[in-house]
């Protein structure tokens, strides 16, 4: 069970990979996730889905490195397995249980922010399938850390490119693109944002002073992903929501982004000592 | 007459050691012990305790084939009503049920009924034996149970004995519902007793798929008319903490004590070895008076915090077990009653700092008879703390209900069924938390075994 396919590095730190769970294949729907788990004392650890496969039962998922367990995540290679693979977690994407004139008749645009790329890319095929056009912003530092662009060049998804150092596309953040689309006279009925909070807290901001509605897709910390402990709530509107059974998906005008970010700190310190007893584990196993 | 044998109490680990290791309180009974409790017993001719359990384990007969040393013909009368013994013996409020009602009680005290239950399965496993259940040839039914805590565990082995095909789904990585996320290990050791105890579940037939979110990965629709499962229970437990709605609440450093609890026994963070983080501070104050806050606020002192049980009402009011107060104060545990939080302060970086708290008084009883706390003006305070663990119980999960078309909730949100667990859905049953709220491990199971005979009656009745 949940063994590991087509494990290759898609940019740097960032691993792309098939991971067979049928039940969970066969269930997905754009905008859930799921939860993962390596080794018999792993953590419990959210990620975004980036494809499914129904036939062939399979779950692709992007992961970044950035801490112990996404670096446990990413040692590991074809053949081998997730110890606990769980999901679809959480409401899928509002949009597919729209009508197929709202539809059409709803311009979006998607802004993915590093690794958020993957869990935009299920949800523009979706649309793309349907004949719905979509266009995408996707961000990174440099042109190496743009993921998915050419496929979703292929689903028919107009993309747009903003990278910090101008190596590809628009020279910027994808707020800077954003605004420049809109200036161009581009018209946008809904913005899905998805990266990092910081990235989403902006996108929000921008949006708001052009009056677009916005969804963001949070990435809180989460234990268990049913609605049992509480780790996973946020502040929306005013008042406390959990990601896990109440999003991802939330009004980005409405979310308080700040105390988001300062809750995604909360095991920081903890987490750099962890990611520096891994590392030290896996250059031992290596050698 | 003869001559008068005081209540026999086990072993207990010394107070101060046991504050800062996580291996189990009370030792249990010796042999010698359990046959001199065991004595104790007057085998009364119409016995109260056995009315006064949710699933009416046969007390004094058990306990007769333990005065005769006979501790596998006491589990084995142990086993007709109850397939987790070792975890009822440890964690039943036998004090409101079975002990509450032994007529020893009356004048004196009961007989220990839980510890001579624990006993017993204890004893069994050390030995190596398992009561060998009469399971009836299979009939070729097929029924789902969703949750593997005690109602699940109860309701599929009651239906495995009586030929049904089961088979658990369970959402977490781990069986045991409760007793693994929440029960800390100090009260209910995971590989000795839950894990064992589930493997005699195993042991009957039944079959455990773990990673299965019924309500996402499968449905009970699904469940019904793909996988031909006839009949459906649904254990699925408590659901989301609540929260006071207080300022600061979502500061870093403020969790629910579920959240503390998994990441301490499910997740084991208690160990060193563990990816998960558990952030356990010096100062922690725990908010909340069940028998979840004892084990939360005794987890967090293990971990080396000192620790402060706020409660609004008396000690009196304590919704938690005795026992469990009486080993939180032993340990050093502070509780501060007729308290109430108002707000939480944190730092710049938005991490816990202080929590301002108010005193209370008890005015008029409420609807329920119990005195409402009311507060005491200028009454303020400010107490130091780097956590604070909120243990106010908990909320309906709405996810089975949303994706399940024609079963229908009460006012509080948790499920509608009736005593017999059948829920407004033809098929589906459900019991446990899930039903009543946040209740007890042996309650859930007796809902659990209670259920199974429903079903058994229903697929019986349907394919007449
Ligand atoms: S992660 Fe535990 S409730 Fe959401």
């Amino acid at each position: 069970m949940y063994k590991i396919s087509e494990h290759k590095l898609l940019a740097p730190c960032i691993y792309g990979m098939k991971v067979y769970a049928p039940r969970v294949a066969r269930a997905a729907q754009p905008g859930q996730f799921v939860i993962v788990r390596v080794g018999e004392n792993g953590e419990r650890i959210p990620l975004t889905i980036c494809d499914y496969d129904r036939e062939a039962g399979t779950i692709t998922l992007v992961v970044q490195i950035i801490g112990a367990s996404s670096r446990k995540i990413c040692a590991l290679k074809d053949g081998d397995s997730f110890t606990d693979f769980v999901g679809p977690l959480g409401h899928p994407s509002e949009f597919i249980y729209e009508s197929e004139e709202k539809l059409r008749s709803t311009s979006r645009l998607f802004v993915a922010g590093g690794v958020g790329a993957a869990p935009v890319y299920p949800q523009v095929k979706w649309l793309q399938e349907r004949g719905i056009q979509t266009d995408v912003i996707i961000g990174g530092k440099t042109k190496d850390y743009i993921l998915l662009a050419s496929e979703m060049r292929k689903l028919g998804a107009r993309v747009h490119i903003a990278t910090d150092d101008g190596s590809e596309g628009f020279n910027g953040l994808v707020t800077g693109l954003l605004e420049k689309l809109v200036e161009e006279g581009h018209h946008f009925d809904q913005v899905i944002a998805i990266g990092p909070m910081i990235m989403m807290k902006f996108v929000a901001l921008t949006t708001k002073k052009y009056g677009i509605p916005t969804i963001a897709s949070l990435n809180s910390l989460m234990v268990d992903g049913t609605g049992m402990c509480g780790a996973c709530r946020v502040t929306v509107g005013g008042q406390t929501r959990f990601t896990c059974v109440d999003g991802p998906e939330f009004d980005a005008h409405q979310v308080d982004f700040d105390g988001a970010m300062r809750r995604s700190a909360m095991y920081r310190e903890m987490e750099k000592k962890k990611d520096c007893q891994c590392m030290e584990k896996l250059s031992q196993e290596s050698k | 007459m003869a001559v008068k044998i005081p209540r026999v109490y086990p072993q207990e680990q010394d107070p101060k050691v046991r504050s800062t290791n996580f291996e189990e309180v009370c030792y249990g009974f010796t042999s010698e012990e359990a046959i001199l409790e065991a004595s104790r017993c007057l085998d009364c001719k119409n016995p109260r305790c056995v009315q006064a359990c949710p699933v009416n384990v046969q007390i004094p007969a058990f306990i007769r084939e333990l005065k005769k040393g006979d501790v596998e013909a006491a589990a084995a009368v142990i086993a007709r009503d109850s397939a987790l013994p070792a975890i009822c013996g440890r964690v039943c409020p036998q004090e409101t049920q079975c002990e509450g009602s032994c007529v020893l009680g009356i004048k004196g005290e009961a007989v220990s009924i839980g510890k001579l239950e624990r006993y017993t399965a204890d004893t069994m496993r050390a030995m190596g034996k398992k009561v060998k259940v009469e399971v009836q040839p299979s009939n070729g039914h097929k029924v789902a149970v969703i949750g593997s805590g005690p109602a699940g565990l109860a309701c599929a082995g009651e239906l495995a004995t009586r030929g049904y095909t089961v088979k658990i789904f369970e959402a977490l990585h781990t069986a045991g519902g409760v007793l693994s996320y929440g029960i800390p290990e100090f009260r209910l050791p995971k590989e000795k007793v839950v894990v064992a105890e589930i493997q005699n579940v195993k042991d009957l037939g039944v079959e455990i798929e773990t990673n299965v979110i019924v309500g996402r990965t499968v449905t009970i629709d699904s469940l019904m008319e793909e996988d031909g499962y006839e009949a459906v229970f649904v254990g699925s437990g408590a659901g989301l903490p609540n929260f006071m709605g207080i300022e600061g609440e979502n500061l870093n450093g403020v969790v629910s004590a579920n959240e503390f609890l998994t990441r301490a026994n499910l997740m084991h963070a208690y160990q060193s070895d563990a990816d998960t983080p558990i952030y356990v501070g010096h100062r922690v104050v725990v908010v909340g008076g069940g028998n979840v806050a004892m084990d939360a606020a005794r987890t967090a002192k293990r971990l080396g915090a000192d620790v402060t049980v706020v409660y609004r009402r008396t000690e009196k009011e304590l919704p938690a077990r005795v026992e469990e107060v009486h080993h939180a104060m032993e340990e050093g545990i502070n509780f501060s009653f007729l308290t109430n939080p108002t707000a939480i302060h944190g730092d710049e970086k938005g991490f816990v700092t202080s929590i301002t708290c108010v005193k209370m008084e008890l005015g008029e009883p409420d609807e329920g008879g119990r005195r409402r706390p009311m507060v005491i003006e200028g009454s303020q305070h400010d107490i130091d703390a780097d956590v604070v663990i909120m243990s106010l119980g908990t909320s309906p999960n709405p996810l089975i209900k949303m994706t399940t078309p024609g079963l229908e909730t009460g006012r509080r949100g948790t499920l509608t069924a009736t005593a017999d667990g059948a829920t407004t859905r033809e098929g589906v049953f459900a019991g446990g938390d899930a039903v009543t709220g946040a209740a007890t491990v042996i309650l859930a199971m007796g809902a659990g075994r209670r259920a199974a005979a429903a079903i058994d009656a229903y697929i019986q009745e349907k394919n007449k």
